[in-house]
């Protein structure tokens, strides 16, 4: 098969994922709670109000109508309903707080594949030394820590106690915004106070996300590392007197990559998951927070358009790590039908 | 193959010797492997204390979890209350032994909802093949796509916040990862020599999904079971954090360390001890499941026993 064929063939796969997820959030939210009009409304609402939320909202029609006119609104005019908490566009408030949530998502990922794979390849190489327990040590007490205690901590220990990193929000300066992560604007605003502002903001939030995600990537890495390390190539390459940098980089490594690489789309997933209780604690102005202050709400067209987007994000960092894998192996194209 | 004579008294070797059933014996030298981990042991035995403390901790507290004790409150940790007290002077520690049972009651709950559920969905889609395999994968797809903190407090709060909507809420996301485990097992089985054999034999698909198929699924659940124990009481206490699970009073570990998050310039063993508990237990459920994987790996196994020949030969020359 070739690759375009592929990856087409995978991005129309997405398309009944995505309205099985819509279907599944839609039952979930929409058929489950007793009265959402009413919970909108607030408790003194007359019944007239809470009966114009209702026909507003198609709450009195069935079920598959309601996924019907949801349906129809985000195709044709990608129209995520309007949150009756804040009054705004679904689409426009999740448009707000993307940048942020992505932001933090990506800066722990990167963190988390900076310190965990080299780690991974460390602990193999030294096996059973005291460097390999030091690093699967703290690949386990990373994966068995809650996330929300961790951030606690971080934040009472470098805010409270050292008072060095700030404790709470994103960056406090004033930029012209570009882009709405804070990162890139303040760079292109040529601002480096902002920008060390922003970068100061971002580490307690991103190095407990990574230290949490970090773990399984550790694991991964050096199991596949040993694993290579065995192989008949490897000990061909040794024997034929190459030298051990040579064998390590250019023999074991490339090979052994490929196993953590496959994880990566699971892990990205993970973080995003993770942002929610993260951005609670952090008082990080992102989609998390958002969707865990919609939920609270039982504001129900925020509760879904979140759920749509990350579920959208969740599929396509599947399909980019799938496709990478493919490019880098061929023989997970041909072997469609491998057994 | 001649058999050292320095192995002829191992407990491993009684044990090959005997004429036991072949899953028993397999058990038995995976068990043997287990047992010869330091690491495997120590996460057993937090486990085991975890569960004991689950069990009898509700007995053991020394003050009253629940009722209120202002005069006391904001006490540090120290020899009457070890642990430190809360804003309305409980004993902390007294709160995290009667909580304890309520984390392994969402663990337990959870795993034998979603267990279950998915080992049954991912044996018909590896066994039937074809169409019910896609549907029952793409299924399976959509909830691994769902952001699962965020579905389990939709439908906690759907339902109404409280430990058990939680529990039925996470059970609904944990499913798809056993049903694609064993649709994985069910796959490679299905092919296996004994599986036509029996087949020929006119055995009916229940016959092979319970006979053979989930046998063979058997480790690997085991394995998945015991290193999401940790994971279903972290995603648990995370939901009662965010208000979503236990409410007050109830001493949920997640729920301790919320209620104490304000009060962490004041009191921070309100916060911390529950916090350590969860990483404690969920670390020896890591151990423990790690120290089940490496004990069936093949390969691992042999390791073991090339470190083990050394020592024996060196008890054997003080004969």
């Amino acid at each position: 098969m070739r690759l375009s064929t592929y990856i087409l063939r995978r991005v129309a796969m997405l398309i009944p994922v995505l309205l099985g997820v819509l279907v599944i959030i839609f039952v979930i939210a929409y058929v489950i709670p007793a009265d959402p009009a009413r919970a909108w409304a607030g408790p003194r609402a007359r019944a007239e109000q809470v009966q114009v939320l209702e026909e507003r909202y198609h709450l009195n029609d069935p079920i598959y109508t309601q996924i019907w006119i949801y349906l129809k609104n985000v195709v044709l005019h990608f129209d995520l309903g309007v949150s009756p908490t804040t009054g705004r566009p679904v689409r426009d408030d999740l448009k707000a707080f993307f940048p942020a949530t992505f932001e933090l998502a990506m800066c722990a990922f990167f963190l988390a594949i900076a310190l965990g794979i080299p780690l991974g390849v460390v602990s193999a190489l030294r096996r059973n030394r005291p460097t390999d327990h030091f690093s699967r040590v703290i690949a386990l007490t990373g994966v068995s820590t809650p996330l929300f205690w961790s951030a606690l901590l971080l934040q009472f220990l470098f805010y409270y106690k050292l008072g060095w990193l700030p404790a709470m929000g994103r960056s406090t300066i004033d930029i012209t915004r570009y882009t709405g992560f804070v990162l890139i604007d303040s760079v292109l605003n040529w601002n480096w106070t902002a920008f060390g502002d922003a970068a100061i903001h971002m580490i307690l939030p991103a190095a407990t996300l990574a230290f949490y995600s970090m773990g399984y990537l550790v694991r991964i890495t050096r199991g596949s590392m040993l694993e290579v390390l065995e192989a008949e190539y490897v000990i061909t390459a040794k024997a034929k007197g190459l030298p051990r940098k040579i064998v390590i980089y250019r023999h074991a490594l490339k090979n052994a990559i490929i196993p953590p690489l496959t994880v990566l789309g699971v892990e990205f997933g993970w973080l995003l998951g993770g942002t929610v209780l993260l951005e609670t604690i952090f008082a990080w102005p992102g989609m998390g927070r958002y969707a865990a202050g919609s939920i609270v709400m039982v504001d129900l067209p925020a509760v879904v358009g979140y759920t749509l987007v990350v579920a959208m994000i969740m599929l396509l960092s599947n399909l980019v790590v799938d496709i990478l894998y493919s490019v880098i192996d061929p023989r997970i194209r041909v072997g469609g039908k491998r057994r | 193959m001649r058999i050292p004579g320095s192995m002829l008294f191992s407990s491993r070797y009684r044990l090959l010797q005997k004429r036991l059933h072949p899953i028993t014996k397999e058990w038995g030298l995976t068990f043997y492997v287990l047992r010869h981990s330091t690491l495997a042991v120590v996460g057993g035995l937090i486990a085991l204390a975890f569960i004991f403390i689950a069990l009898f901790g509700a007995m053991l507290a020394p003050y009253n979890p629940i009722s209120a004790n202002i005069q006391d409150r904001f006490q540090p940790p120290s020899a009457s209350h070890p642990l430190g007290t809360d804003t309305m002077g409980r004993d902390v520690m007294s709160r995290m032994l009667a909580g304890a049972q309520h984390s392994i009651k969402a663990g337990l709950i959870v795993l034998a909802i979603a267990v279950p559920l998915g080992v049954l969905l991912g044996g018909i889609a590896g066994l039937f093949g074809g169409w019910i395999d896609e549907v029952i994968m793409r299924v399976t797809d959509m909830f691994l796509a769902f952001p699962s903190l965020v579905l389990a407090m939709a439908f906690s709060a759907a339902l109404g916040p409280s430990l058990f909507n939680a529990m039925i809420a996470l059970s609904i996301v944990w499913w798809p990862m056993y049903a694609r485990l064993v649709r994985g097992q069910a796959l490679a089985v299905r092919e296996t020599s004994y599986v036509e054999a029996a087949r020929s034999r006119g055995a009916s698909n229940w016959h092979i999904m319970f006979k053979h198929i989930l046998p063979n699924c058997l480790s690997p659940i085991l394995v998945t079971l015991t290193l999401d124990m940790g994971w279903v009481i972290t995603a648990a206490a995370s939901l009662s954090f965010l208000g979503f699970g236990a409410q007050p009073p109830i001493p949920e570990w997640g729920r301790m360390v919320s209620d104490g998050r304000i009060y962490m310039l004041r009191a921070w063993w309100m916060s911390v001890f529950p916090g350590l508990g969860i990483v404690l237990v969920v670390l020896g459920f890591n151990l423990l499941g790690d120290g089940i994987r490496d004990s069936l790996d093949p390969k691992l196994r042999r390791l073991t026993e090339v470190t083990w020949k050394p020592e024996k030969t060196s008890s054997s020359s003080t004969d």
